[in-house]
């Protein structure tokens, strides 16, 4: 029979050795199964804002878990503790598991001291995507940006992150960006460690 | 007609755009989980997979028509084994194989044994029910109605509930003629 021999059966997933990451899958997989998340939500709620939330809610769950498993498989167990060294974790590590590549950019807001943006041409869940004219500012991103969220709240870095397009010159296509702002006591924390 | 060469989906795959599997494998964990939040009953959540998987074979056929260069399949035969060999290899980057046909050649087993979704995957007690993976047998469904082939997809063995493999159960219902009159090329 197939299978028999070859398979090791292990009674607890965490038994499992992780694997290395190197797995494929098509991009038109993912996309497809990106569109169906965004559908199935759509029937689900009365407004893009509630639409955002729960796209935030699905990456949230994401982020949570690429955080653990990074910081075991990449990371040799340890964890950043100082919010540029979790910035950074975002922009390269995260961002290169996840979309194979480091994010385009990551900037401080001049306005505010709490705030920060990564930014991406073309962020991978809205390249097969445009928006409806009647659904105005919504932006799939918020998938990504609860990925973000995630990996930061799990980290103790709590964060209020929004996605939004911006236009670029030139560009028929907006970036997208992620938009970060620190709770207030992430702040302090950084603040007294100096 | 020529005898049909064997197929592999090796090359189509590698020819086609990818992803990291990880972020693929987490963000359909992401949707059951979401699912049975919003759902609570087990076989409502796998009602739902199967919809979405169907909704994306229909859509998915149209994609692996144009890139993967295959001819009509001469009979369901053929048909299973270019899912198995091509299909799957294609999109989610595994092959699959062919077992376990009847005797007049309308119900066959396509088993898996490497399964991207399944990565980090472990169902609780209260979820004993579920086909987590049932989004696969509505693609396969839904990609097969679009080609003119009614069929039934059912789970026979899950690695999830402590099986060895993954084994799709096809079986054909009925081949539903194509519309006359079309139009032959003059």
């Amino acid at each position: 029979m197939i299978g028999v021999g070859k398979m090791k059966q292990y009674t607890n997933v965490l038994d499992k050795p992780l694997t290395k990451g190197k797995q494929e899958v098509s991009l038109s997989a993912f996309a497809f199964l990106f569109s169906e998340l965004v559908q199935y939500n759509q029937t689900q709620v009365d407004n893009i804002g509630e639409l955002e939330r729960r796209l935030e809610d699905a990456g949230y769950a994401v982020g949570a878990r690429v955080l653990e498993l990074l910081c075991h498989r990449d990371k040799g167990n340890r964890r950043e503790t100082r919010l540029l060294g979790i910035l950074s974790f975002v922009h390269s590590t995260v961002w290169k598991v996840l979309f194979g590549k480091v994010a385009d950019s990551l900037e401080k807001g001049t306005e505010h001291e709490d705030e920060y943006m990564i930014s991406e041409k073309e962020l991978l869940v809205n390249r097969f995507i445009s928006i409806p004219k009647d659904m105005g500012t919504f932006n799939c991103g918020a998938f990504v940006a609860g990925i973000v969220r995630g990996v930061l709240d799990g980290a103790g870095f709590p964060a209020v992150v929004t996605a939004h397009f911006v236009p670029v010159e030139g560009q028929q296509r907006p970036r997208t960006t992620i938009l970060i702002k620190f709770a207030e006591e992430v702040l302090h924390r950084e603040a007294r460690l100096g | 007609m020529p005898p049909v060469a064997p197929r592999s989906g090796d090359s189509i795959f590698a020819n086609l755009e990818h992803m990291n599997a990880e972020l693929f494998t987490l963000t359909y964990g992401a949707i059951v989980r979401q699912l049975i939040t919003d759902l609570e009953e087990v076989d409502e959540v796998n009602k739902q997979l199967d919809q979405m998987g169907y909704n994306i074979g229909v859509r998915l056929i149209d994609e692996f028509l144009a890139k993967s260069n295959i001819s009509r399949c001469v009979d369901f035969k053929e048909t299973a084994e270019v899912i198995a060999k091509v299909g799957f290899k294609m999109f989610l980057g595994v092959t699959a194989s062919v077992i376990n046909w009847d005797a007049d050649g309308t119900s066959c087993s396509i088993v898996l044994e490497d399964n991207p979704l399944v990565d980090f995957v472990e169902l609780p007690d209260n979820c004993q029910g579920l086909h987590y993976c049932n989004i696969l047998s509505g693609v396969v469904r839904g990609a097969l109605e679009m080609v003119s082939m009614k069929t039934e997809v059912t789970w026979v063995r899950d690695m999830l509930r402590g099986d060895e493999v993954y084994e799709l159960n096809v079986k054909l219902i009925k081949q539903v003629p194509e519309e006359y009159p079309y139009k032959d090329d003059e």
